[in-house]
C-alpha cells in the first residue's frame, strides 16, 4: 500500500505543485491520478519513487517512509513506465527488458530468460528480442516499456501517461492488455492520465486532482460518475457522464425473449414487426420485417452478464428493430432484449440511484 | 647507368630505410606519434571537460570559447612560444595539436550527451541507475556516435596538421615538403602527400569500423 500523508510539494519560487495530498493507493489495485495539466498528478507520482522529494508530509510504502530509503534501491523495487516508453536506443529489446534485473545483480542468462518470458507475456513475438527500439512501432515500444517495468517483479508499478502517445486503437488494446495482466499479477499500480475515460476504464479508484495540486474527489469510477463531489469534477467528467455510467450497469437481469428467431430464408407472415434470422448453428444473420418482405437489416450483439448496459444499448441502436441480440461467447444467439426491456432496465439506473453491482470490466 | 633524375620508385627505394635520421620510414613513425598522441590525449582530456560542462552549464561557454581562441591562434607563434619550454621536440608539435583536438571534441562530447533523449535519461533514473552507472551505461553509449563523428574530423586534421611542425624541424612526413622547397625535386613532395592522405584514410576507416562495432543500433536505425 502507498500512503500519502499530508504531502505538499512547494518549489523555491513559491509555486505549489501538490497541496496537502492525503490518500491511499491500496495493495493490488489500480489507483488513477487524473486531472488537467498543472494539477500535480505527475509530480505526485514522482514523489513516490523520489524522483521528486516532497517538501512537507510523507509518503509511505507499506508503512515505511520512502524518504528513509536510498533512491536507487527504492527505484529498483518500483516498476516505472513513461509516455514515450523511454527505451534505451542503444540496447536491443531483450537487454532493455533485462535492465532492472541486471542492476539487481542477476546473472546475464537468468535476466535474459526472464526478459524473454516477459516479452511473450506482453504479447510480443520472441523474434523481436534482438531488434532495437527504433525498429518497433509506438505501441510495441510501449509494451516493451511495460515488460521492462515488470522484469524484476516489483510489487508496485508507476505509470505516467503510458498510453497517451499512441493512436486510439492501439491505446484501447494496451489498456485491455494492462487489465488482463493486472488480473494475473495484482500489482499495486498508480496510473497518471489526463484522460477521464482511461481513468474510468482502468481505475479501481480514481483520484481527481484540480489545478494547484488539490484532491477534488477520490472514489471508485461508479461513484465518481453517479455522485461527483462538485462542479469541477462534474465538468471534468464531461457531458456524456450519464451514458458512460451505463458501462457499470450489468446486463445480468435483462429479460431475453426467445421467440423472435427464424431460420434463414423466412417468408412467413407473423404479426411481429421484426424477426431475427439465424444460421442453422444459431448465429445471427439479420433482422427481417415480420411479413418477410425485405431485409436482412443490420443487427448489434452483446454478451449478457459480460457486457454492460452501454454495450446492450449500443447494440439496440445499431439495428432498425431497436432490439439488442444477446449472444454467447461463441456468437450463438441466446435471445433478444427488446426496447421495452432495455427501457425498464435503464429506469433502474437513473442518476442518483443506488449504484448497481459492477459487471466484469474490460468487456465493455 | 642512368644519370637523369631518379623516378619516384627509385627515390623511395633509396630513401625508405637508410638507417639515418630522416629516412621515409623514420618520418612516417614520427608522423604517427605526433598525430596519434594528440588524438588520444585530446579525447581523454575532452571527456572530463565535456562532462563538467554538461554538469555545470555555465562552464561550457567559457571553456568552448577558450579552446576556440586557441584553435584560432596561428601555429607558428604557438610553436615559438612553446619552444622556450619544450624546445625543438615532438612535444612542441603535440601540445597545440592536442588543444586543437579538444576544441573539436569538447563540443562533440557536450552535443553527444545532449543527444540523449530526456525520457531515456528519466527512465534510467526511475529504474534505479546510480549517476555514475547511468553515465557509463546509458549516456556515454548514446553519445558515442556524435563523439566518434568529432573524432573522425580530429583524426584527419591532426594527421594533416603535423606537417606544419616542419617549420621547427619536427614535421614528420612534412619534412619531405621543406626539402623540396629548398631543392625543386618533386618525388619527396608526391610521396609526402600520398603517405599523409593514406594515413588519414586508414585512420578514418578504422574509426568507421569502430563506429560499426560500437554502435550497431545506429545502423539498425538507418535501415529501419
Amino acid at each position: 500500500m502507498i500512503t500519502f500523508d499530508a504531502v505538499t510539494k512547494r518549489y523555491p519560487d513559491g509555486t505549489v505543485a501538490v497541496d496537502d495530498l492525503t490518500l491511499e493507493a491500496p495493495t493490488g489495485e489500480i489507483t488513477v491520478f487524473v486531472g488537467p495539466s498543472g494539477c500535480g498528478k505527475t509530480t505526485s507520482l514522482r514523489m513516490i519513487n523520489r524522483m521528486i522529494d516532497a517538501t512537507e508530509g510523507s509518503i509511505l510504502l507499506d508503512g515505511r517512509p520512502v524518504r528513509e530509503i536510498d533512491p536507487p534501491t527504492l527505484r529498483r523495487g518500483i516498476g516505472y513506465v513513461i509516455q514515450q516508453a523511454g527505451l534505451f536506443p542503444h540496447k536491443n529489446i531483450v537487454d532493455n527488458i533485462a535492465t532492472v534485473p541486471r542492476l539487481l545483480g542477476w546473472d546475464r542468462r537468468k535476466a535474459r530468460d526472464r526478459a524473454m518470458q516477459l516479452l511473450e507475456r506482453v504479447g510480443l513475438e520472441p523474434g523481436m528480442a534482438e531488434r532495437y527500439p527504433f525498429q518497433l512501432s509506438g505501441g510495441q515500444q510501449q509494451r516493451v516499456g511495460v515488460a521492462r517495468a515488470l522484469a524484476a517483479d516489483p510489487p508496485v508499478l508507476l505509470m505516467d501517461e503510458p498510453f497517451s502517445a499512441v493512436d486510439p486503437v492501439v491505446r484501447t488494446s494496451l489498456q485491455d492488455e494492462l487489465l488482463r495482466l493486472q488480473a494475473e499479477l495484482h500489482k499495486t499500480i498508480v496510473f497518471v492520465t489526463h484522460d477521464i475515460d482511461e481513468a474510468i476504464k482502468l481505475g479501481d479508484r480514481v483520484a481527481v486532482l484540480r489545478v494547484g495540486g488539490r484532491l477534488a474527489q477520490l472514489a471508485d469510477p461508479e461513484t465518481l460518475l453517479a455522485q461527483p463531489a462538485d462542479d469541477f469534477v462534474r465538468e471534468f467528467l464531461g457531458h456524456d457522464r450519464g451514458i458512460r455510467r451505463l458501462q457499470f450497469v450489468p446486463t445480468d437481469g435483462l429479460p431475453l425473449r426467445s421467440g423472435l428467431t427464424v431460420p434463414e430464408g423466412y417468408d412467413g407472415d407473423r404479426s411481429e414487426p421484426w424477426l431475427l434470422t439465424v444460421t442453422p448453428d444459431g448465429r445471427p444473420v439479420g433482422w427481417v420485417p415480420g411479413d418477410g418482405k425485405g431485409g436482412p437489416e443490420p443487427f448489434g450483439t452483446f454478451r449478457p452478464g459480460l457486457d454492460s448496459m452501454r454495450a446492450a444499448l449500443d447494440a439496440a441502436l445499431l439495428s432498425p428493430s431497436g432490439c439488442a441480440v444477446a449472444v454467447d461467447d461463441d456468437g450463438r444467439v441466446l435471445g433478444v432484449a427488446t426496447r421495452d426491456d432495455l427501457d425498464a432496465a435503464l429506469t433502474g439506473a437513473v442518476d442518483g440511484g443506488r449504484p448497481p453491482a459492477r459487471p466484469e470490466r474490460g468487456h465493455e | 647507368m642512368n644519370d637523369g633524375p631518379p623516378t619516384i620508385w627509385e627515390w623511395v627505394a633509396r630513401n625508405w630505410d637508410t638507417g639515418r635520421v630522416g629516412s621515409i620510414k623514420d618520418l612516417l613513425g614520427d608522423h604517427l606519434v605526433m598525430s596519434l598522441v594528440p588524438i588520444v590525449a585530446g579525447l581523454v582530456l575532452a571527456l572530463p571537460l565535456g562532462l563538467a560542462s554538461v554538469r555545470w552549464r555555465w562552464l561550457y561557454q567559457p571553456t568552448a570559447g577558450l579552446f576556440n581562441v586557441i584553435y584560432a591562434l596561428p601555429s607558428l607563434p604557438v610553436f615559438m612560444l612553446l619552444i622556450s619550454v619544450t624546445g625543438l621536440s615532438k612535444t612542441t608539435v603535440i601540445i597545440p595539436l592536442t588543444f586543437y583536438a579538444m576544441a573539436v571534441l569538447i563540443p562533440a562530447v557536450v552535443d553527444g550527451l545532449g543527444s540523449v533523449p530526456d525520457h531515456v535519461r528519466q527512465s534510467a533514473v526511475a529504474m534505479g541507475f546510480t549517476p555514475l552507472r547511468r553515465l557509463v551505461r546509458v549516456e556515454l553509449p548514446i553519445a558515442t556516435p556524435v563523439v566518434l563523428a568529432g573524432l573522425r574530423v580530429v583524426a584527419v586534421s591532426s594527421i594533416s596538421l603535423v606537417s606544419v611542425g616542419a617549420l621547427i624541424g619536427q614535421g614528420g612526413l612534412g619534412m619531405l615538403f621543406t626539402r623540396a622547397y629548398q631543392n625543386p625535386f618533386m618525388p619527396p613532395v608526391v610521396v609526402g602527400i600520398v603517405l599523409i592522405v593514406a594515413l588519414a584514410l586508414v585512420a578514418d576507416g578504422l574509426l568507421v569500423l569502430a563506429q560499426r562495432l560500437l554502435t550497431p543500433w545506429v545502423r539498425a536505425r538507418r535501415a529501419s
